[in-house]
């Protein structure tokens, strides 16, 4: 390292590691970057999927046999965990992302124009960002208990029966998607409100001199001009509602609940790896996981690529 | 161009997911260092044994190290580091019924036999049978059980003294309808409460099980959750609930959650494990402190059989460095001195010799005493199916409880819970 390179080229006492390290150069520094990459990406999805193809149970480091595709086979013929545990991914993410990008669109309009309190408004709004998923989850398994909870209670002051909540086999995904939706609008709004300020003003005021509505210069102004940003959030927050785990497993626990009522793919990969322990199998899982995430973005991304063209 | 944060940060992300399964610890070194590395489970054993730790550190000369989690997490941790070979946990307590038929077929746990036969003042021969039984695999002694459980009736007094009712149920039938007198004469107040999580309820409800006849695992490892007697059990099980337990029960609930319900004063009676009962009668953490009162568990159609097992066992990791300084802290813990003095703050053990100390015995409120004394003698060994997939099969078995809480037709749940429980058991017998 200490030897300059023209230094190198002329003197013929230059050490021969010193000489190879040159001539390999652009692999040496290169290097820890792929080695990072083969350790804690390519080899984790190699072993996975090596690990899908066993019928690995116990342990991993048990023996082993090599089965194929059967363990593939049995998941997708699977109709009381896995197919259930992808409709209510599904479920769980359809509902998130709606109500988080509806709501999220809303406040960041509200928030779009200075106002006095900006500032504190703006802190409070981002609070629940900064919180730890499974302390938001424990608050509101507090908050929701059906017998000693404080939302019953505030229910029962206006005379509505208690509710569930968590503790019903129908409401509970709901409930559960309302808390992400509380947890994470703010990160929807933040985007969406950098999205915003990025605007410029011109068309806005061309439109105020026609004498359109509010509504008007919403619907054809600012919102297909800040579609790229929309798009971003909706990307950003999908993948990252599909892989929820943290709220979903601090709320109702192991297998998502006795009836499995929150049990989406993750919860359900989980507890194949890590209560039942059937590696194999929860291998195969994950892979069909990784590649419906893919296949989600790819769908997303290339109609976005089809509507700028 | 803009695209591309994106795509980077998703993939990072999926493969931290895909990751999950293939991930593990790293190898912590320290052969036969003088620092013993101890994971412990969030249990008034481990405070007792953390309260002690002074002594033993200067006796001993060794440093431990302990490292304290919750049931679940304590489950996962060992799957994570056991399963990568991980050296850095020296001595692990576990769950000789739920996790040590695996941990002892997967060869996580080291061979004791030669030091429990070795330590001849420490006296291996002191242990009660059928805990040792179930830390032993395949004749090797494999852990040393520490902590022993029965279940009990933990019920309100001064509820049962307010209806007029003279003693505490002797049989189920009489719990049924003095839970349904309480809560009638308590607006509020539910007469029963227990478990209710799929998972976590099959291990209280295995003594309804028994004393109604039932079994788990009937002759010639043949599914047994489907009988008469367990078709019965589950239904008075989950009826209990349903009819006499808090309302919008929830059916996740282990015993943090039902034990509040007793210490926060909403219901009269509660079955439980007896080594939890420092819960209910410590005045910091109970409502109730007071008014509790212990009796052994009612008579079903077959009498009164409720579990007594050994809850939990201290081991060593088969991949640890520093086996030798493992055990001194095992036979430190296990003493009989460490045994008696737990046993006094409420922690049951395994020793006979404690038990048999009227020392032993003396810090227990004295109808708990006695309800333990009558579960000791005609105790069933198991509270769950003695499998190697425990987890799996306490879903399985555990299915009936929240169909029959939830109102939906026990016997044909049990009939599925069968089915699907046979089919566990030829796996593992193939």
């Amino acid at each position: 390292m200490a030897t300059s390179a023209p230094a190198l080229r002329t003197s013929v006492s230059t050490p021969a590691w010193a000489r190879w390290a040159n001539d390999h150069r652009k692999w040496l520094f290169a290097g820890p970057a792929m080695a990072f990459v083969a350790v804690l990406i390519v080899f984790p999805v190699a072993w996975t999927v090596y690990l899908s193809l066993t019928d690995a149970e116990g342990s991993v480091r048990a023996e082993k046999e090599l089965t194929g595709a059967a363990n593939y086979l049995d998941v997708l013929a699977d109709t009381s965990r896995f197919w259930p545990a992808v409709l209510r991914t599904v479920e769980f993410t359809g509902i998130a992302l709606f109500f988080e990008v509806v709501l999220g669109m809303c406040i960041a309009l509200l928030l779009w124009r200075p106002f006095r309190g900006e500032k504190w408004v703006r802190v409070a709004i981002l609070l629940p960002l900064v919180a730890t998923p499974v302390a938001v989850g424990m608050m509101w398994r507090l908050i929701l208990d059906p017998n000693i909870g404080f939302a019953n209670q505030v229910l029962g002051w206006v005379g509505i029966p208690p509710q569930p909540w968590l503790a019903g086999e129908g409401s509970a995904l709901v409930t559960t998607a309302f808390i992400d939706v509380w947890q994470w609008t703010p990160m929807v709004v933040l985007i969406l409100l950098a999205g915003l300020t990025a605007l410029p003003e011109e068309p806005h005021e061309a439109a105020l001199v026609d004498g359109t509505t509010g509504w008007q210069r919403f619907r054809f102004i600012t919102l297909p001009m800040l579609m790229p940003t929309v798009v971003v959030a909706i990307l950003l927050r999908g993948i990252d509602a599909i892989k929820t785990f943290d709220i979903l497993y601090a709320t109702k626990g192991k297998g998502g609940g006795s009836f499995h009522e929150v049990e989406t793919l993750n919860v359900y990969a989980y507890g194949l790896s890590f209560d039942y322990n059937e590696y194999g199998v929860a291998s195969a899982v994950l892979i069909l996981f990784f590649l419906i995430i893919i296949g989600s973005m790819w769908a997303l991304t290339a109609r976005r690529r089809e509507e700028l063209s | 161009m803009r695209r591309q944060p994106v795509v980077i940060s998703t993939s990072l992300a999926v493969v931290a997911a895909l990751g999950m399964s293939a991930c593990g610890g790293g190898d912590g070194g320290g052969s036969g260092s003088k620092t013993v590395r101890v994971t412990l489970a969030n249990h008034v054993w481990t405070d007792n044994i953390k309260k002690a730790l002074p002594e033993f550190e200067k006796q001993s000369g060794l440093k431990v190290e302990i490292t304290q989690l919750g049931e679940d997490q304590l489950s996962d941790q060992y799957n994570v580091k056991l399963n990568a070979g991980s050296s850095d946990i020296d001595v692990m307590m576990y769950r000789p019924l739920q996790e040590g038929k695996l941990f002892a077929k997967n060869g996580y746990l080291a061979d004791l036999t030669d030091d429990v036969k070795a330590s001849k003042d420490w006296n291996w021969g002191d242990f009660q049978q059928g805990p040792v039984q179930s830390s032993t695999y395949k004749d090797k002694v494999v852990g040393v059980p520490t902590i022993t459980e029965q279940e009990v009736l933990y019920y309100r007094k001064d509820l049962l003294k307010k209806s007029g009712i003279a003693n505490p149920p002797k049989t189920l039938d009489e719990l049924k309808t003095d839970a349904a007198k309480v809560a009638k004469d308590n607006p509020g107040v539910a007469g029963f409460v227990a478990r209710t999580g799929k998972s976590a309820a099959v291990t209280q409800f295995s003594s309804f099980l028994y004393s109604f006849g039932g079994e788990f695992i009937g002759d010639g490892d043949k599914a047994a959750v489907n009988s008469d007697a367990a078709k019965q059990a589950y239904a008075f099980y989950g009826g209990l609930i349903r009819d006499h337990g808090p309302k919008n029960v929830s059916t996740d609930m282990s015993w943090p959650e039902a034990m509040a319900i007793f210490t926060q004063g909403k219901a009269a009676f509660y079955t439980e494990a007896d080594s939890l009962y420092k819960n209910a009668t410590d005045k910091a953490k109970s409502k109730v402190a007071d008014t509790v009162g212990f009796a052994p568990f009612p008579a079903g159609p077959a009498g009164s059989k409720p579990y007594n097992v050994p809850s939990w066992a201290l081991g060593v990791n088969e991949a640890s460095k520093n086996k030798d300084n493992a055990w001194k802290f095992i036979q430190w813990a296990t003493s009989k001195e460490q045994t008696l003095a737990n046993q006094k703050s409420g922690v049951p053990g395994a020793r006979t010799s404690v038990w048999s100390d009227p020392e032993g015995t003396s810090t227990y409120p004295k109808d708990l005493a006695a309800a333990i004394a009558v579960s000791t003698q005609n105790g069933v060994g198991h509270d769950r199916p003695l499998v190697v997939k425990v987890p799996e099969a306490r879903e399985i078995v555990g299915q009936p409880i929240v169909d029959a809480i939830t109102g939906k037709d026990p016997a044909a749940s049990a009939d599925a819970a069968n089915e699907a429980f046979q089919k566990l058991l030829d796996d593992e017998n193939k």
